[in-house]
């Protein structure tokens, strides 16, 4: 039972780097109608761009820190302003593909520059083992959970209070309204993809300094659609329970099934998913039947 | 608004009608394309024979894909796994009943079909990107199911097949089989385009509420549309087993299924003829990448770690240029470069 019990805390804190990087997927999404495919590899430039600034240009990892995020950020709404801007109006079937490129050659570039194998990040989370009464768990989750709560706690509530975020959710209710309104659309468009490349980048890097990094890292986090439609495509709140919940299952899938079975039951729960309520747990009703 | 309006948009339609070409020259072309291939044995290079098969298989398998990804307007991004079932189900055929070649494959492409049947019901009847992540969780979890069922497909050593002689004319015997399913799948995907069931997945892309206003049912339409281009993959699936003569669940990963899909962009969505340039040019890509890559740095540098990464860039920013900048592919430029006007209506894009 204390094992079960220490597997699910492992769980619940793996799923925090699912929370962020969902956040940054739900934010796209809400604000673009873009189903961003890319979302993965932005997490693995972001753990990238850390390792850059940090170690490979000795900036330190405060400053590498910084420099990595708005890195990701400027990357993010460079992606935009390039590939996604003049796709604007387009049949949302082109919108998605364009993203799938997108992933591709993100990793592509990943994989010329920083190599295939596995590079350590700078130990930013302390290893020392948090004990809750015979319960131990690893102190980079730990910690890497923390952040990740801390950082989606920020975000959310930025979300909710900012006019920023006002205008972001007043876009993504009505597009024509709220530019009619005054609302700079285009503003709206790079502002959401930038902090979904923080968001990611931030997700990538807690991802990278527990395992490492690897040009596949963005594979693994693909995942987190498991979670995107859990929660239902478009709720910000949902999001954190449902990404919980999938670190929950995977872990336990993974300690009493085997590894092997981690990147099968999120895909069936998506599909379940689908069969039984298509707007996910929490999310908005969008969803057309035909 | 003066010209003809063509029903089928740019597709391919009636290619006599878009070219400014004659219907004669587009015949002749065919015949030469015909005798061209019929030559390629005569060459007398393995290396030859062994691309040429290759670029073959993976026109079925792009010629399905645009059936559901050009001409329906179903995202797809999970086709390699249904190359998979195909390749497995037929080699399995082929080892434990010791079937046919014939009829492995049309074993591989039901098979294929049943299973995309199982992933498109729950997505296809939702709008929307459902199609694209059902098609994700299909990729995923049939990788599973190839390397983990291992007392059935071998796990990661996969399976191996004895050599197949077809008419007792070896290699060749089977680049014929190759070459004559590869035309008759191309033709019957051209052709079903003019069918009444071809022309309602191109009326369920266009508009699916008109669609179902004209007596078409869109959940059925959708599913045969999405089950008609895995039985393709199946079926090419089916071939590339026996042409690799080995089964491993490492043939059938998503950079594969981005391939197809780069494929169908390159070439042209909605476009019979765009299917096999975008096979042809993205099979021969990766060989020009590596030849081209050897003569930079001359022999024995070591050039594999550099070469998957640059195809996937290579992969990626072809599917983000042509989206951008041609639309229509490279079917699409080789019109231009043949002096057909665009007229208003082509400008509509699915």
């Amino acid at each position: 039972m204390s094992l079960f019990l220490e597997f699910s805390l492992v769980g619940l804190a793996s799923g925090g780097i699912y929370v962020l990087a969902a956040l940054s997927f739900v934010i796209v999404f809400k604000a673009t109608n873009v189903f961003n495919f890319a979302t993965g590899e932005m997490m693995m430039l972001g753990a990238y761009l850390f390792l850059l600034f940090d170690i490979q240009l000795g900036l330190g990892w405060g400053a590498g820190l910084l420099a990595a995020l708005v890195g990701s950020a400027l990357l993010a709404i460079i992606a935009e302003r390039i590939v996604l801007r003049p796709l604007i109006g387009r049949p949302h079937i082109v919108l998605v593909m364009v993203t799938f490129g997108l992933a591709s050659v993100f990793r592509g570039f990943a994989g010329l520059i920083w190599g295939p194998n596995v590079r350590q990040l700078t130990e930013l989370l302390p290893r020392t083992p948090l004990f809750l009464g015979n319960i131990l768990i690893p102190g980079k989750l730990a910690w890497g959970f923390l952040a990740a709560g801390l950082i989606s706690g920020a975000f959310i509530v930025y979300y909710r209070f900012s006019r920023a975020g006002t205008a972001i959710r007043a876009t993504s209710t009505d597009q024509v309204t709220a530019e009619s309104l005054g609302i700079n659309i285009r503003m709206v468009f790079a502002m959401s993809w930038g902090f979904a490349g923080v968001l990611a980048a931030a997700s990538g890097i807690i991802a990278g300094s527990v395992n490492g990094v690897t040009p596949q890292l963005g594979l693994v986090a693909l995942n987190v659609l498991a979670v995107v439609m859990l929660a239902g495509m478009t709720s910000v709140g949902g999001v954190v329970v449902a990404g919980l919940f999938i670190g929950w299952v995977e872990t336990i899938v993974g300690a009493y099934l085997g590894a092997a079975w981690q990147s099968f039951i999120p895909y069936l729960i998506v599909l379940l998913v689908m069969i039984v309520k298509p707007t996910g747990l929490f999310g908005e009703q969008r969803v057309e039947r035909i | 608004m003066s010209g003809p309006v063509t029903t089928a948009g740019a597709g391919s339609g009636r290619p006599a009608k878009a070219f400014a070409v004659s219907p004669r020259l587009e015949t002749v072309s065919w015949v030469l394309l015909g005798l061209g291939l019929l030559a390629v044995p005569f060459l007398g290079s393995v290396y030859a024979l062994y691309m040429a098969c290759l670029i073959a298989i993976n026109v079925i398998a792009t010629v399905g894909l645009n059936i559901t990804v050009g001409y329906t307007g179903l995202l797809s991004i999970g086709h390699s796994a249904f190359l998979g079932v195909g390749a497995y189900v037929s080699a399995l055929m082929w080892l434990h009943l010791g079937t046919p070649l014939a009829l492995n494959m049309v074993g591989g492409a039901v098979a294929a079909f049943l299973v995309g049947l199982v992933f498109g019901i729950p997505a296809l009847r939702i709008k929307g990107v459902y199609l694209a992540i059902a098609t994700l969780a299909a990729q995923y979890m049939l990788y599973f199911v190839f390397q983990q069922w291992t007392p059935v497909t071998g796990g990661d050593r996969g399976l191996s097949l004895p050599k197949i002689d077809v008419f007792g004319f070896g290699d060749v015997g089977f680049y014929y089989v190759v070459m004559a399913v590869a035309l008759l799948t191309t033709l019957a995907a051209r052709n079903l385009f003019r069918t009444r069931v071809g022309r309602s997945f191109i009326a369920v892309r266009e508009r699916d509420y008109a669609a179902e206003v004209l007596g078409i049912n869109v959940v059925y339409t959708k599913l045969v549309a999405f089950g008609l281009g895995a039985a393709y993959a199946g079926a090419a699936g089916a071939l590339l087993a026996a042409f690799l003569r080995i089964v491993n669940p490492d043939q059938f990963t998503l950079m594969v299924s981005v391939f197809f899909l780069a494929a169908v962009v390159v070439g042209g969505r909605a476009s019979t003829l765009g299917s096999i340039l975008g096979a042809l040019f993205m099979t021969m890509m990766p060989e020009l990448l590596r030849f081209l890559l050897e003569a930079a740095a001359g022999p024995g540098a070591d050039m594999a770690g550099l070469l998957s990464p640059l195809r996937e860039i290579i992969f990626g920013a072809l599917i983000i240029g042509f989206l951008i900048f041609e639309p229509r592919g490279l079917a699409g430029l080789l019109r231009r470069a043949l002096g057909h006007v665009e007229e208003v209506e082509a400008k509509a894009e699915h």
